[in-house]
């Protein structure tokens, strides 16, 4: 069944932001619940985080960012996976946003947002149900 | 796992309560249970300004002086900035808590292609010295002090900020910074680091030993508790981190030659508040004995001035929720009465729209005023440590002080604090107690109002701070402007200088001082440094 392939997902801290309680939170919480996590630890640029995604073949990639700056960063992510041909790739977001910010990241391809506060069972319940396994 | 949890019967009846250090709360306290724990009123807790420093380390505490107000404040450009200082001294605020961007705090120019959509973000960009002028133009440096909320390049923004105060004929000796300057707790907890452990701290010996005579109304470290119990920390385990840190701190200089008497009184703590508020005034009660101890215990410390813990014991960012944001604000009020009851020497507020982004000047200015009208209107500058003799205050704050020293002990049997950072010992504690939090937040054990009880209601909009782009781009150029003005002879001999003396392990302080007054950039002093240094290497926790 394909459904026995264990999801992978990547947690990126994207930028110069070190705030990564929540990050980590999340990629506990994914593990628990049976999926593969790489956590991609602190200031990555989009371009290793494309990479890492690249060589580990993730199903998914989250990035959490907290410092506002979650539209400029992930209009990048969607450059750079566009150009390696990787944009099948599932993008979710958390951290700091905004409710008012939420339209544009989705215009933006991403599928789903969770900012501080979402419950951990929202956001495993949306990536078992929402991604297809490769 | 210690996660604070009410048992509760079918009739909402509360069997237990455990706190988030593991101390279990009766339902009432009598003499008996300071019978039980051994207490002795003159050992255990001693007038306040006796030793150990229980109940506060000044015999009259508020009367003598209320404490500093110090919201954290900072975004934009220097100008920006330096408008908002004015504004917050102009409404009372009676220091100042320095918020830089995330390219400064790691050692970028504006313009640096890492900095993009970052520069003025967080806080406010400082690239040179020109920056620092801007930015504390017509401040009383000799009367307000700064806290400079820095880590990794803690020292290069010290020297700035002597450099600028000379510029405006102040004598050195006069002005009172704090830079935080607390890379340890970096690697725990909000991550802005970038040198490895051990040059990392010889920068703050560095910075320390420089003081002793150059700056010695400055306070060149101010040990975080605060972040690594944002990051999750219990209690107990903020402040037996904090204390253990200070620790490392003062070998360093002691293995420098100095007597830790000439120094160790300049050293500054900054914890957090949210949570149990029992809890966080056993906590600093007991933090204050417990550091007094390992001063005399450890270290010998002789002058009882430098067994004080000074402290700012500020509104913890986590406690605030994204969800009925106005609630922060009686958040706030209930951390701040906390804060006081529990003797701060300092203290601030996270402003209740900080779960969103930085703050308006409006929520700022809230904040501010719900710390005065405390100390004003409320009552809490009448008498010291008030709720001391308190049978269940005397009973936890002994219970605190066993916790703590549990969690000391574990770190210490791991191999010390310096080992347990660089192989992320207390990380991955830390991250497991945050999950477990997490956890207890979704099954209920925890309550949280707006998040988990009581969510009626529509979540509200708020006015939030607005990033402006166009002072980005005025940032950097006027960076490029002070790059086409100064002598890049002075700034290219001066830089090689410090390059010569970061190699020979000199202090790097007289050296940064000199390279900021020729405006060399952050981002050139902080490129010699991770040249030299290379950067840490986050210890793997998945």
């Amino acid at each position: 069944m394909q459904d026995t392939k264990r999801l992978k997902v990547l947690i990126a801290k994207p930028g110069l932001d070190g705030h990564d309680r929540g990050a980590k939170v999340v990629a506990q919480a994914l593990k628990e619940a049976g999926m593969e996590v790489v956590y991609s630890g602190l200031h990555r640029t989009i371009d290793q985080i494309v990479n890492i995604a690249v060589q580990e073949d993730v199903d998914v990639i989250g990035l959490s960012i907290m410092t506002g700056a979650h539209i400029p960063i992930t209009q990048k992510l969607f450059q750079k996976i566009r150009e390696k041909g990787i944009d099948d790739k599932m993008v979710f977001v958390g951290g700091v946003i905004p409710s008012r910010d939420i339209p544009k990241l989705k215009e933006l391809g991403v599928t789903g947002i969770f900012p501080g506060g979402t419950p951990l069972t929202e956001t495993i319940h949306f990536l078992q149900s929402t991604v297809k396994k490769g | 796992m210690a996660v604070a949890r009410y048992i509760k019967d079918e009739k909402d009846q509360i069997l237990d309560v455990i706190l988030e250090s593991g101390i279990h709360v009766k339902p009432s306290y009598s003499p008996k249970d300071l019978d039980a724990i051994g207490f002795s009123y003159d050992k255990d807790v001693a007038d306040p300004g006796e030793y150990p420093y229980t109940r506060g380390i000044h015999a009259l505490g508020y009367r003598s002086r209320a404490w500093t107000t110090r919201q954290y404040t900072g975004f934009g450009t220097p100008q920006e900035t330096n408008e908002r200082f004015k504004l917050m001294i102009a409404h009372g605020q009676t220091g100042l808590n320095v918020a830089f961007d995330l390219p400064t705090q790691m050692g970028y120019d504006s313009d640096d292609p890492m900095s993009e959509g970052e520069v003025g973000r967080v806080g406010m960009a400082i690239d040179t010295l020109r920056d620092f002028e801007i930015a504390f133009k017509d401040i009383r440096l000799d009367k307000i002090g700064s806290g400079l909320t820095i880590n990794a390049v803690a020292s290069i923004m010290l020297a700035m900020y002597q450099a600028v105060a000379e510029k405006y004929g102040y004598d050195p000796k006069v002005i009172s910074a704090t830079p935080q300057n607390d890379i340890l707790k970096e690697m725990i907890g909000r991550g802005a680091w970038i040198f490895p452990v051990e040059p990392a701290v010889k920068l703050i010996g560095d910075t320390i030993e420089y003081s002793m005579t150059v700056l010695p109304r400055t306070n060149p470290v101010s040990v975080c508790g605060y972040h690594i119990r944002e990051s999750g920390a219990t209690p107990a385990q903020e402040i037996a981190c904090a204390i253990l840190i200070a620790n490392a701190y003062i070998d360093n200089v002691l293995a420098r030659g100095y007597d830790v008497d000439e120094f160790v009184g300049r050293f500054s703590f900054n914890l957090n508040v949210f949570g149990n508020m029992w809890e966080q005034v056993a906590k600093f009660r007991a933090a204050r004995k417990l550091w007094a101890r390992n001063l005399k215990e450890k270290y010998n410390v002789k002058k009882a001035q430098n067994l004080f813990l000074r402290g700012l014991f500020g509104g913890g960012g986590y406690g605030l929720t994204k969800e009925q944001p106005e609630n922060n604000i009686m958040r706030g009020a209930y951390y701040a009465l906390v804060a006081a009851l529990s003797g701060a020497q300092t203290t601030a507020l996270c402003s209740y729209d900080e779960a969103y982004t930085i703050p308006t000047p409006h929520s700022a200015l809230l904040s501010l005023r719900t710390l005065q009208l405390l100390m004003d209107e409320m009552g809490l500058r009448d008498t010291v440590d008030p709720l001391a003799g308190s049978y269940f205050i005397e009973t936890i704050t002994k219970e605190m002080e066993q916790k703590i020293e549990e969690e000391m002990g574990k770190i210490e049997k791991f191999g010390g604090i310096v080992k347990a950072v660089s192989e992320g010992f207390i990380q991955r504690l830390v991250a497991r107690q945050a999950y477990e939090v997490e956890k207890g937040l979704e099954a209920g054990e925890l309550l949280k109002v707006g998040v988990n009880i009581y969510k009626e209601g529509e979540s509200m909009d708020v006015e939030l701070h607005e990033y402006n782009w166009d002072s980005a781009a005025g940032q950097i150029e006027s960076l490029r402007a002070v790059r086409r003005e100064r002598s890049e002879k002075d700034v290219a001999r001066t830089l090689k200088e410090l390059e010569s003396a970061t190699r020979d392990g000199k202090n790097v302080m007289p050296y940064l001082v000199s390279c900021c007054k020729a405006y060399a950039s952050v981002g050139e002093m902080a490129g010699i440094f991770r040249q030299i240094f290379g950067e840490f290497n986050e210890p793997s926790l998945f």
